[in-house]
């Protein structure tokens, strides 16, 4: 017989159950899946390879040009995008249940190693990452492509100024202002740095996530835009060149699980040859531009690279 | 060395005591920043509370604003508005967010300081011949004056915690340790934000902690005894406003 109280402990229950319900609706996973394999499965193919990216739609679109030309090689692939920063990553790349993962030379080479690092040209750095890898991981060859800082001007600027290298920017009688995120100000190649080498008297502003505005509005002269940013395509912007290196070289750069990098070097390697800085900017265009889902950006990539 | 001692030796190196981000430079546009968007805030709230205390009309509507606006996620907030309002404008964007967040307490400390006192304060006030502006500052204001420091006094809390995040677009304060050090790794150089911007916080509520002490009307202080005109009052009628409040 339903008493009052009867009642609302039915409606408790029932609302509890109606909770469980739609939070596991929130969970991703399906419980009923083989768990991934270990990264100490031998290699071949037939085994899941999983392939992970950042939380950054470029890294996004290089992972899905991987998965893609992985899986038109015959590979079973999983995909495990937008994980996070590299905090969130790098232990699953290290331990194995991430198997690919598209990285950047230079500031991989920063995150994992505790010691000063004194190369800048993208054969040096490259040869320190590899040293400074675990075991268990492998960096195979290295695009042109990168997404490193740089010092970028509007090219109305540099006309004006006659620039084509930091150096250059001795010579400007005004003040020069330099924006980027914070921690630019205390980075090897910090303005601070680039006094050092190049002789340029420069002011640091921490503009972060408005650098680049900051510099199309002109309360910036000069600003630390990375590479591969689609604004190289957009807007009238150029990169000052770097001839003494002081900036670090952080070229796109596959990170593979070593039992599994025989297996998949060919692919890889053949994508990281024809990835080239503007290939990239351009990608990236299509997809901050047109909107374009990396799935689609990367499929037309491989095809019209002959790569699928 | 512990993390902690290394935060202490970061703080005292005397790179941190010169040049465009030394400490005393941080902390003087985290106390600017915090400042300003608390008395923007004041300025528009008090006044409203105290309307809405003095009237008793509109109290649902102050206590609905009072509760959802203080779960503005004002990172989110900051960042939104710096987009709306462009590159030039970034300080006004982050002030607006600030004095967002500071109102919600400032309206709830006017108006629950009036809210609470006695009605038959108010009926004796009207006996005595007060017109309603003489009320209101004479009486009213003065007995509100204690759950008001206490609105500003956590509005204030609120603010200097928050304006941690100004440091991440440009506008320095005591956050700047704490948002260039991560990305760097460097986490002597994090703690030594964080408690800095703690300490700055536990300071100015002590401060404000006194200030609502001193707040309370002179007649009104606990462990006075007023003396009364007739024994037979029962000493437990005792004068409307309970002072000081936490």
């Amino acid at each position: 017989m339903f008493t009052a109280r009867g009642k609302r402990s039915v409606f408790a229950v029932g609302l509890v159950a109606a909770a469980a319900l739609a939070l596991s609706a929130c969970s991703s996973s399906n419980p009923l899946d083989e768990p991934s394999s270990d990264s100490g499965e031998g290699s071949g193919n037939g085994e899941t390879i999983v392939v992970g990216s950042q939380a950054y739609y470029s890294n996004e679109i290089i992972a899905e040009i991987y998965a893609q030309a992985l899986e038109a090689a015959g590979f079973d692939v999983e995909k495990q995008l937008s994980i996070g920063q590299r905090d969130a990553y790098m232990p699953d790349v290290e331990s194995g249940d991430i198997d690919v993962f598209p990285e950047y030379t230079g500031s991989l080479l920063e995150y994992i190693s505790d010691d000063e690092i004194d190369v800048t040209s993208p054969d040096d750095v490259y040869a320190a990452l590899q040293d400074a890898l675990p075991e268990s991981l492998t960096a195979l060859d290295y695009a042109e492509a990168s997404d490193q800082d740089s010092y970028t001007v509007l090219k109305s600027f540099a006309e004006e100024n006659d620039l084509k290298t930091i150096g250059d920017l001795a010579d400007v009688t005004s003040p020069v202002t330099i924006g980027a995120a914070p921690e630019f100000e205390q980075r090897p190649y910090s303005p601070a740095a680039a006094k050092e080498v190049y002789g340029v008297d420069l002011t640091f502003s921490a503009t972060g996530p408005t650098t680049l505005e900051s510099l199309l509005a002109g309360q910036i002269q000069v600003a630390d835009i990375y590479t591969a940013d689609p604004a190289f395509e957009t807007e009238d912007i150029v990169a000052l060149e770097d001839p003494e290196n002081l900036i670090i070289s952080s070229n796109v750069v596959p990170i593979v699980s070593s039992d599994i990098a025989d297996d998949v070097s060919d692919v890889l390697n053949a994508i990281s040859a024809k990835l080239t800085a503007e290939e990239l900017v351009s990608l990236n265009v299509l997809s901050t531009v047109e909107e374009q889902s990396s799935a689609d950006i990367a499929k037309k990539w491989l095809e019209d690279n002959d790569l699928v | 060395m512990n993390l902690f001692a290394e935060a202490f030796a970061w703080m005292i190196a005397p790179a941190q005591w010169t040049g465009n981000y030394a400490l005393p430079k941080l902390l003087g546009e985290h106390l600017a920043l915090t400042a300003i968007s608390v008395l923007i805030a004041a300025v528009i709230a008090v006044p409203i509370g105290w309307l809405i205390g003095h009237t008793g009309k509109g109290r649902e509507v102050a206590v609905a604003i009072s509760g959802a606006a203080r779960a503005i996620p004002a990172f989110g907030l900051m960042i939104l508005l710096v987009l709306l309002l462009g590159v030039l404008r970034v300080p006004q964007a982050a002030i607006i967010t600030f004095v967002l967040l500071a109102i919600p307490s400032l309206l709830a400390g006017a108006y629950t300081g009036l809210e609470a006192i006695d009605r038959r304060v108010i009926d004796s006030a009207k006996a005595m011949g007060m017109t309603g502006w003489q009320i209101f500052w004479k009486v009213e204001v003065p007995l509100g004056l204690p759950l008001l420091v206490g609105g500003i006094r956590s509005a204030l809390l609120q603010v200097i915690a928050t304006v941690t995040i100004a440091a991440y677009v440009n506008l320095g304060g005591l956050g700047w340790p704490i948002i260039q050090g991560i990305p760097l790794q460097k986490f002597d150089q994090v703690l030594a934000g964080a408690i800095l911007v703690a300490a700055l916080a536990l300071l100015v509520d002590l401060i404000l902690a006194a200030v609502q002490h001193a707040a309370v009307p002179a007649g009104l202080r606990t462990g006075r005894p007023t003396r009364r005109r007739s024994r037979d009052l029962n000493p437990a009628a005792a004068p409307a406003a309970a002072p000081a409040a936490a």
